[in-house]
């Protein structure tokens, strides 16, 4: 698309565009790296990850002030608009996805305590490459402006929260084995929970480029398949 | 509050804003041509004012959009070099055909300018003149009620009902654009056409002018030629974008301004232009 003819208003938006990429690579490196710290009981990548956060907080704290900032400026219309809306949304979620990240990252040091077995992470670290996956096709369909991809990823969602859900049980089934597993298996619970929150601002993301791109919603809804609200342990089972 | 995901707000407040197609047309162009001696100003213009909307007309400068505009109520007709092809109607009348008296169709389609222009008289003169060559008003009660009623629409009585008398050249200039839009309505248009009725004015009277005009389109049919995008977003329904003499597009405002389809639409209204 051509230029605006007010270099200001133009770098603004390119300063939004590149912030959102950094904040996206960011976000990925982040989560990656908490899940290697975890599978690898690298304290000190863990440590990392957690001060690296700062960065996002930061960058987000940045897009905030520039969009008001054109919004107040520039009255931002048509694509213009639906680009300084996207920056906001996705930025929200960028950041969730660093603290996220970063809550796994603390959690390395307990279930490092715990000595867990490879087994243990292995679920784990398979949830996290589908959900890395999934992140980085959103953030090249923004890079990209393309939106043929979105809806396919989004609807891979589902395949997330099935996979989580079998996660759940099989971590039941380990604190079921073994009472000494608790601990460890909690904490893995709740890594696995982020993770499965993070695709789903992946989705949030997905649906913010759609919009950003095309000026309309993504069609339809999908069905939720995160089914571990109703897993529950029947007397008998694990023994 | 209950929510239904396919529906909505259950009070509705998710649900579409009605489209403004449902508004039945009140001036309709049909390929309207117009030249200014050699040169063509305006090329196969098709476009529709709907009753009781307010409809936009935005594009750069020279586009057109004013040249339409006067088509409307052939304020052209004064341009002698001026010339229109096409059809133009108001109720599905030719308002170009010969039958058709010119100062009665102005008074059916009034106009407010961009530099407020009162009459170098009273305010009350400038209200009652077009009452009265009209022959609107019987009696001196009648008049001074419709003067009354005029200023009251225009939102000006009470900055000037203890001063009729004086000169409405001695008006600020936001009053003096709403006196003019009290002279336009003093006649009972049933449209009214506006030429950047705010650029002459500071932000307080726009919004002032502003909010008369979704006042008077509960009434009136409004056609509107701003330079400002933020105006054209605010106060119409339908938005019309004009380019080198010709209508590039025109939709519902919200749309014009969230999700246009045109691409030069789309780089006018975002300052992308040339």
């Amino acid at each position: 698309m051509s230029q605006h003819t007010v270099t200001a208003f133009e770098e603004d938006m390119s300063f939004l565009a590149h912030k959102i990429a950094e904040m996206g690579g960011h976000a990925e490196r982040m989560m990656e790296q908490s899940v290697r710290a975890l599978v690898e009981n690298d304290l000190q990548l863990a440590r990392r990850v957690v001060t690296d956060d700062l960065v996002l907080d930061e960058a987000l704290r940045l897009i905030d002030d520039k969009s008001v900032l054109v919004i107040a400026q520039r009255q931002p219309v048509a694509s213009d608009l639906r680009e300084v809306f996207a920056a906001i949304r996705i930025s929200t979620d960028l950041e969730r996805i660093g603290d996220l990240a970063k809550n796994i990252a603390k959690r390395v040091e307990a279930i490092n305590e715990g000595k867990h077995g490879v087994r243990l992470v292995r679920g784990i670290e398979h949830l996290c490459e589908l959900t890395l996956a999934q992140l980085k096709e959103v953030l090249d369909a923004y890079g990209t402006l393309s939106t043929d991809k979105l809806s396919m990823i989004r609807d891979r969602d589902d395949e997330i929260d099935a996979m989580y859900t079998s996660l759940f049980r099989e971590l039941l089934t380990y604190m079921m084995e073994d009472p000494r597993n608790i601990t460890t298996c909690t904490h893995l619970l709740f890594c696995a929970k982020n993770i499965e929150r993070i695709g789903d601002h992946a989705t949030n993301i997905a649906e913010a480029v759609y919009y950003m791109v095309e000026g309309d919603r993504m069609p339809p809804y999908r069905p939720k398949d995160d089914k571990s609200h109703k897993i529950s342990v029947e007397a008998g089972e694990g023994q | 509050m209950k929510v239904d995901t396919q529906q909505g707000f259950a009070d509705g407040t998710a649900t579409a804003v009605a489209g403004s197609n449902e508004f039945p047309v009140k001036m309709d162009g049909k390929n309207v041509n117009v030249f200014y001696g050699d040169k063509q100003a305006i090329f196969d213009v098709n476009l529709e004012i709907r009753e009781r909307q307010v409809t936009a007309l935005i594009g750069p400068s020279g586009c057109g959009k004013s040249t339409y505009l006067r088509c409307l109520n052939r304020m052209n007709d004064t341009i002698e070099s001026c010339r229109v092809t096409g059809l133009i109607t108001m109720d599905g009348e030719d308002i170009y055909d010969p039958s058709i008296d010119v100062v009665e169709l102005r008074a059916r389609v009034g106009m407010v300018f961009q530099k407020p222009n009162p009459f170098p008289k009273s305010i009350f003169e400038n209200v009652s003149y077009g009452p009265r060559i009209h022959g609107l008003a019987r009696s001196k009660a009648d008049l001074e009620a419709l003067v009354e009623q005029s200023l009251r629409g225009a939102g000006l009585w009470d900055e000037v009902k203890d001063r009729l008398q004086e000169p409405g050249t001695g008006l600020s200039g936001g009053q003096q654009q709403r006196l003019c839009i009290a002279r336009a309505i003093a006649v009972s248009p049933e449209v009214i056409l506006m030429d950047e009725p705010c650029s002459a004015l500071d932000p307080i009277a726009t919004a002032i002018v502003e909010e008369l005009i979704d006042e008077l389109r509960q009434n009136y049919t409004i056609a509107i030629v701003t330079h400002s995008m933020q105006q054209a977003a605010r106060v119409s329904q339908r938005t019309a974008m004009f380019h080198l003499g010709e209508l590039v597009e025109v939709d519902d405002t919200e749309t014009m301004f969230t999700n246009p389809s045109e691409k030069r639409t789309q780089d006018y209204i975002t300052g992308r232009f040339g």
